[in-house]
C-alpha cells in the first residue's frame, strides 16, 4: 500500500520535470530576453556610482562638509581641483558635468567651465582656492553643488525617481516639490487620455461588435476583414494618413472650408485631439476582436426568453446581454487601455506637444538627454501603475474571466 | 532560431569589419556628400562605405561609445554638437597634420580655414547656416524680411516650422527681442537672459510647429503647414531664403573613440576634405572649409553660400552650447510641456 503511493508520487514527480523540462527553452528565453534586460535598466533608477568613480578622494574628503559653510576647506578645494584637472586632461570632465547637471541642474556649465580653465593651469601656483573658483563662477558659492558632491557618495540613490514625480531633496535632505511640474501633469494626462481612448473604442466597438455577431458567419467574416484591413496596415502609414486628413491644408479642412462651414482652417493635428483620434482608430479592433468573440459565444437563447418573460430591450440589454459580454467588453477595455498607457509612436508623430504621453519623456530622455536613470525612473513608475491597474481589474472581474475572443 | 541569429550576427560583423560606416544628415546633402565625397573614394580605395542618416545629437553616439559596441564610424557633426561631444571623451583626437596639402600645394594646416581645425576632434566639412525660409506660394503679398517679422504674429499670422531644440531658438528670440547679435551669448548666460528669451519664444508658442530632423523643413515649406519654417540653407534651395540673423556654423567629421576602423575613418577623412570634394558641396549652396576649393568657385556660386551673407548673421558659439546645452536644453523642455 505505501509502496504504491510512493511509487505513484515518484511518478507524478517525474512527470513534473518532464513538464518542467518542455518548458524551460521558454522560461529560459523569457529570464535572458525579458527579465533581465528590464531588471538591470530598472536598477539604474536607483544605483549610479559614476560620480564617486570620478571622484573618489573628493567625496571621501567632503563627507564632513556643513552646507552652512558656502565653500569647502581649502585642502578638500585641493584635492577637488587636482582631480577635475586631471579628468579634464583625460576628457572625463564633460560625463562629470554630465552626471552632476543630473542632480543640481545648472551645475554642469560650472563645471565644464571651470575645468577647460583648469587643464592647463599649474595648480599650485593658486594661493587661495576658494577665490580662485569663484573668480571662475560666482555659482560655486552655491551649498547646493557641493552637497550634490557630498551625498554623491551613496550610490544608490532615490533621486531620479523623486525627480521622476517632480520632486527632489531640499539641502538637508529632506524630499520636497519641484518648482515647476513636469512629469505627474504628463503622468496624470497620459492615464486620462488612456480612459478617453477606451471609452471611445467602447462606444464604437460595441454597437460593431453586436452588428458583427448578429450577421450570418459568412458576411461577418467579410466585413470583419474592414476591421483587420487597417490592423494589417502597416502603423506608420495610418498615422501619416490621419495626417494627411486633418492637417491645415488637409482634406477635413479643405472641405469644411469650401463648404463654407469654417472660415479659418480648424487646429486639429499636433495636438491632444489628433493623438486621441488616431489612437481610437489605431487600438479600435482590439475592442472588436474580444467583444465579437464573447458575443458569438453567446447563446441567443437566453435574450429570447428574457423578451418572452416581459423584459423591455432595456432590462434585457442590462441584466442578460451586457454582463454576458462583460468578459470580452473587459478584456478589450483592458487590453486598449494598458496599450495606450505606454503607446509612443502616434503620440510622437502626430501629438505635437500637448499630445505628448509618458512614454515620449522616457523616449526622450532614452536617446535625446541621455539621462538613462530617470527614463528608467519614468519607466519603473509606469510599469507600477500598470501593474496597481492590473491589480484592481483582478479585484473587481478577475482574471479568469478574461476573454480574448 | 539561435542559428539564424548567429549567422546573420556573424554576416553583419563580417560585413563591417570590412566597410566603413559613415554617417551623414540624408536628403539633398547626403546625395552631394555620396557624389563627391563618398563614391569617388570607394573607386580610388576600394573600402565599402555604409553611408547612412541620423537626425543630429550626441545621443546615439554616446550610447555607442559607453556601451562599446560602436556601429558608427565616421559622422558628420554639427560644431555645436562635435564640441561637447569632444568634451565628453567620445570622439577620437584628429591630429590634422596627415592631411593632403590643398590642390595649390598649400599646407592642409594652411590651407583651411582655421575654424575648420579649431576642435581637436573634427575636421571643418562645410559652412552653412541656419536661417528661415518661406514658400511664395503662400507667403501673401506681405513678405517677411527680418527674424522680428519671424516673431511677429500679428503682421505675419500662420504656423512656424522649428526645429525642437534650445540652440538657435534662443538666439534667435533674443535678437529678435533687440539684443545685439555680438551680445547674444554674454546674454544667454544670464538667467535674466534665458528668461527674456523664453518670454520671447512665448508670444509664438502657440503658432509653432516642431520638427526633430531638418528633412521635416522643406516638407512642411511645400505643403503649407507652416507659412515660415528654420532651417540649414541648403534644404531649401527651392524657396526663398531670408537670411537675416542667419546662425553660421560649420559641420565637421569626427570619429567615434573606439571604433575598429581608425585607420580606413582617418583615410576617409582625408580625402573628403580634399580641395575636390569640398567644391562639391555648393551643389546644396554649403561653403567649403578650404581657402583652395574657395578659390575655384566662380562669384555668383560664392554669392549662395552661407558665408556671403556673414554681415547679416551671427557665428554660433560651440564652446558656449557645449556647456550649456544640457541645462538650457532642460529648460526648453520645461518650458514646451508648460501650458
Amino acid at each position: 500500500m505505501k509502496n504504491d503511493e510512493n511509487f505513484y508520487k515518484a511518478q507524478e514527480r517525474l512527470a513534473k520535470v518532464k513538464a518542467f523540462f518542455l518548458v524551460s527553452p521558454l522560461l529560459v528565453f523569457i529570464l535572458i530576453f525579458f527579465l533581465v534586460p528590464i531588471l538591470l535598466i530598472l536598477a539604474k533608477a536607483v544605483y549610479n556610482p559614476k560620480v564617486k568613480t570620478l571622484l573618489p578622494q573628493t567625496i571621501v574628503l567632503m563627507q564632513d562638509y556643513d552646507y552652512k559653510n558656502n565653500a569647502p576647506k581649502e585642502k578638500v578645494l585641493k584635492v577637488f581641483l587636482i582631480e577635475l584637472q586631471s579628468l579634464a586632461k583625460q576628457r572625463q570632465s564633460g560625463v562629470l558635468a554630465e552626471e552632476l547637471n543630473r542632480k543640481v541642474s545648472g551645475f554642469g556649465s560650472v563645471i565644464k567651465k571651470t575645468s577647460r580653465k583648469i587643464k592647463r593651469k599649474n595648480l599650485n601656483e593658486i594661493t587661495n582656492y576658494k577665490n580662485y573658483l569663484l573668480s571662475i563662477s560666482k555659482k560655486w558659492n552655491n551649498p547646493y553643488y557641493w552637497m550634490a558632491i557630498k551625498r554623491s557618495n551613496n550610490s544608490l540613490t532615490m533621486s531620479y525617481i523623486l525627480a521622476a514625480l517632480d520632486m527632489q531633496y531640499d539641502i538637508e535632505g529632506n524630499i520636497e516639490l519641484k518648482e515647476t511640474q513636469i512629469y505627474v501633469p504628463i503622468l496624470k494626462k497620459t492615464i486620462y487620455m488612456a480612459f478617453i481612448i477606451t471609452f471611445l473604442t467602447i462606444l464604437l466597438g460595441y454597437p460593431t461588435a453586436y452588428y458583427l455577431s448578429t450577421l450570418p458567419k459568412s458576411k461577418a467574416n467579410l466585413l470583419m476583414i474592414f476591421v483587420l484591413l487597417p490592423f494589417w496596415t502597416s502603423l506608420l502609414v495610418r498615422i501619416v494618413s490621419w495626417i494627411t486628413l486633418l492637417q491645415e491644408k488637409g482634406v477635413i479642412n479643405d472641405i469644411l472650408l469650401s463648404l463654407g462651414v469654417i472660415s479659418v482652417p480648424l487646429d486639429i493635428v499636433y495636438n491632444q485631439f489628433a493623438t486621441i483620434v488616431s489612437m481610437t482608430h489605431i487600438l479600435l479592433p482590439f475592442m472588436i476582436l474580444p467583444l465579437y468573440g464573447s458575443m458569438r459565444a453567446m447563446d441567443p437563447v437566453y435574450v429570447k426568453a428574457s423578451s418572452s418573460l416581459g423584459a423591455n430591450p432595456f432590462i434585457t440589454f442590462g441584466k442578460i446581454y451586457l454582463p454576458l459580454t462583460l468578459p470580452g467588453l473587459s478584456a478589450g477595455a483592458i487590453l486598449v487601455f494598458i496599450i495606450s498607457i505606454g503607446y509612443y509612436i502616434t503620440p510622437a508623430l502626430i501629438g505635437g506637444v500637448d499630445g505628448q504621453m509618458i512614454s515620449n519623456m522616457i523616449e526622450f530622455h532614452m536617446r535625446t538627454s541621455n539621462n538613462w536613470e530617470l527614463a528608467s525612473a519614468m519607466g519603473g513608475i509606469l510599469l507600477a501603475i500598470t501593474l496597481i491597474i492590473y491589480w484592481f481589474y483582478e479585484k473587481l472581474v478577475g482574471v479568469n474571466n478574461l476573454k480574448l475572443g | 532560431m539561435k542559428k539564424i541569429v548567429l549567422v546573420t550576427s556573424l554576416l553583419t560583423a563580417s560585413l563591417m569589419a570590412e566597410s566603413l560606416t559613415v554617417i551623414s544628415w540624408g536628403g539633398d546633402y547626403s546625395k552631394a556628400q555620396k557624389k563627391h565625397m563618398i563614391d569617388p573614394f570607394v573607386a580610388k580605395t576600394g573600402i565599402k562605405v555604409l553611408f547612412d542618416d541620423y537626425k543630429g545629437g550626441i545621443a546615439e553616439i554616446k550610447a555607442q561609445v559607453e556601451s562599446g559596441s560602436i556601429k558608427w564610424d565616421v559622422v558628420d557633426f554639427e560644431y555645436i554638437d562635435i564640441e561637447k561631444a569632444c568634451s565628453e571623451n567620445l570622439l577620437e583626437v584628429i591630429n590634422p597634420s596627415y592631411l593632403p596639402k590643398g590642390d595649390n600645394g598649400v599646407e592642409a594646416s594652411k590651407d583651411f580655414y582655421p575654424d575648420a581645425l579649431s576642435n581637436e576632434c573634427g575636421i571643418g566639412n562645410i559652412y552653412w547656416s541656419v536661417a528661415f525660409a518661406y514658400n511664395e506660394k503662400f507667403i501673401g503679398s506681405n513678405k517677411p524680411t527680418t527674424i522680428s517679422d519671424f516673431f511677429n504674429v500679428k503682421k505675419f499670422p500662420g504656423k512656424r516650422g522649428m526645429r525642437k531644440r534650445a540652440q538657435v531658438n534662443l538666439e534667435w528670440a533674443l535678437i529678435a527681442d533687440g539684443v545685439e547679435k555680438s551680445k547674444v551669448y554674454e546674454v544667454l548666460e544670464t538667467s535674466a537672459g534665458q528668461k527674456r528669451a523664453f518670454a520671447k519664444l512665448d508670444t509664438i508658442k502657440d503658432s509653432i510647429i516642431w520638427f526633430d530632423s531638418w528633412s521635416q523643413a522643406p516638407q512642411m515649406l511645400n505643403d503649407g503647414s507652416a507659412i515660415m519654417v528654420q532651417s540649414a540653407n541648403g534644404r531649401v534651395t527651392d524657396f526663398t531664403v531670408v537670411w537675416d540673423a542667419n546662425a553660421f556654423d560649420l559641420d565637421g567629421w569626427g570619429i567615434l573613440k573606439g571604433t575598429k576602423n581608425l585607420k580606413k575613418a582617418k583615410e576617409f577623412i582625408a580625402f573628403a576634405t580634399g580641395t575636390k570634394p569640398l567644391i562639391g558641396m555648393k551643389d546644396v549652396n554649403y561653403g567649403p572649409t578650404r581657402a583652395s576649393s574657395s578659390a575655384q568657385l566662380s562669384a555668383e556660386t560664392r554669392a549662395k553660400l552661407p558665408s556671403a551673407h556673414l554681415e547679416e548673421g551671427f557665428k554660433v558659439n560651440g564652446g558656449f552650447w557645449s556647456d550649456y546645452s544640457t541645462e538650457l536644453n532642460e529648460k526648453y523642455n520645461s518650458w514646451l510641456l508648460k501650458k
